[in-house]
């Protein structure tokens, strides 16, 4: 499985020279447009991944999912994604730091792990997502993009725990 | 917004640990909060940097306008207003390649350039069908590699961090094909009943 990264690699760079582009240089230009954006993207993140780190530790993160475990556990979705599931459409850092505490705290093979990253790999900010692409357009009535956009969010939750149980079932 | 996660998440934390005994637990965490911080964003770089740069050498050898090109039988459906030759469906076309492959800062300017089109097209205050569509089909990611999602969990250890892939592909599909059917729903049940 992994092998098809080093395949996709080669097959891009191969196709590019081919067709004549600049291959190392069009490299670097991405490559240097990624560590702008992670060097603008890392005070974000060392702020929230603080406040998620001193959330967890106070222990309020457990007693929300104890909390709220009770109607989480009858449809069989794990309470302890709940934080991250519900912080995704609004926040993508938040969810980001959130999604590293459970890889940290279970492990990122175990199923919570796997559930968290299968989420995480399946959604977008929501609202973010929303306010930009209408407000670059001025358009104030989104109907119903909204209420489909949470449903699709809603969706994906339910199915990524579907699907890592059955795929990974008994390999935990 | 961010800044009222940031406060609630800080003071909850605070005020909880008083009440929960763990002022401990938290006084630590501060510290190890942002040393972790640093760890995550300096082991993801590397994968990072690495994928972005070899997608602009995809970019620029054009892959992403033939990619687009394969799925415009597809999105003419999910489009049905917008016209096969407009400049609104071969931009709706290239932002959803970008979004394919991972090209974030490409898809999102063609993103907005598409809601102009779309929003020329139309005239009016209130979003089409298809700037509905359109919005729901960015915020539901369809990426053929969780390359961000699999960094981190290469950088916490994992045997195989990129075997949750299929999940994902299933996931994304099924969660976009759920956000599309309520909308095409919404609109069949009438325009004005779901102003949000």
């Amino acid at each position: 499985m992994e092998f098809v990264m080093p395949c996709i690699i080669a097959f891009i760079v191969c196709y590019a020279l081919i067709k004549k582009v600049p291959v190392f240089d069009a490299f670097v230009v991405g490559a240097k447009d990624c560590i702008k954006m992670i060097f603008t993207l890392a005070p974000t993140l060392i702020g929230l991944i603080v406040s998620v780190t001193m959330l967890k530790a106070s222990g309020v993160l457990d007693l929300l999912t104890d909390l709220l475990s009770p109607v989480t556990d009858k449809i069989g979705f794990p309470s302890e994604l709940l934080p991250m599931t519900l912080l995704r459409p609004v926040s993508g850092g938040g969810s980001t730091a959130l999604l590293n505490q459970v890889l940290s705290d279970f492990g990122p093979d175990s199923f919570l792990g796997r559930c968290a990253s299968v989420i995480a790999g399946s959604t977008e900010t929501t609202f973010y997502a929303i306010a930009v692409y209408f407000g670059a357009v001025k358009i104030k009535k989104i109907r119903h993009t909204l209420f489909a956009a949470l449903v699709a969010d809603f969706t994906a939750a339910i199915i990524a725990v579907l699907t890592v149980n059955l795929f990974f079932q008994g390999r935990v | 917004m961010i800044s009222y996660i940031f406060v609630v998440m800080i003071a909850i934390s605070v005020i909880g640990s008083v009440i929960l005994g763990t002022t401990a637990e938290v006084s630590g965490a501060v510290m190890d909060g942002a040393q972790s911080a640093v760890e995550l964003i300096i082991s993801i770089c590397g994968m990072m940097c690495l994928w972005s740069g070899i997608m602009q050498v995809a970019k620029e050898a054009k892959l992403t306008q033939k990619l687009s090109k394969l799925f415009a039988p597809l999105l003419s459906r999910l489009f049905p207003d917008v016209s096969k030759d407009s400049k609104a469906f071969s931009l709706i076309c290239m932002n959803v390649s970008a979004n394919l492959l991972g090209l974030a800062n490409a898809a999102t300017p063609l993103g907005l350039q598409a809601m102009q089109e779309l929003k020329a097209q139309s005239d009016t205050d209130v979003a089409t069908d298809s700037m509905v569509n359109f919005v729901v089909l960015n915020t539901a990611s369809i990426q053929l590699l969780p390359t961000t999602v699999a960094a981190m969990r290469d950088a916490l250890g994992s045997r195989s961090p990129y075997d949750v892939i299929f999940c994902v592909w299933i996931t994304s599909v099924l969660a976009l094909f759920s956000g599309l059917t309520v909308s095409k729903l919404c609109c069949a049940f009438g325009r004005d009943k779901w102003s949000l």
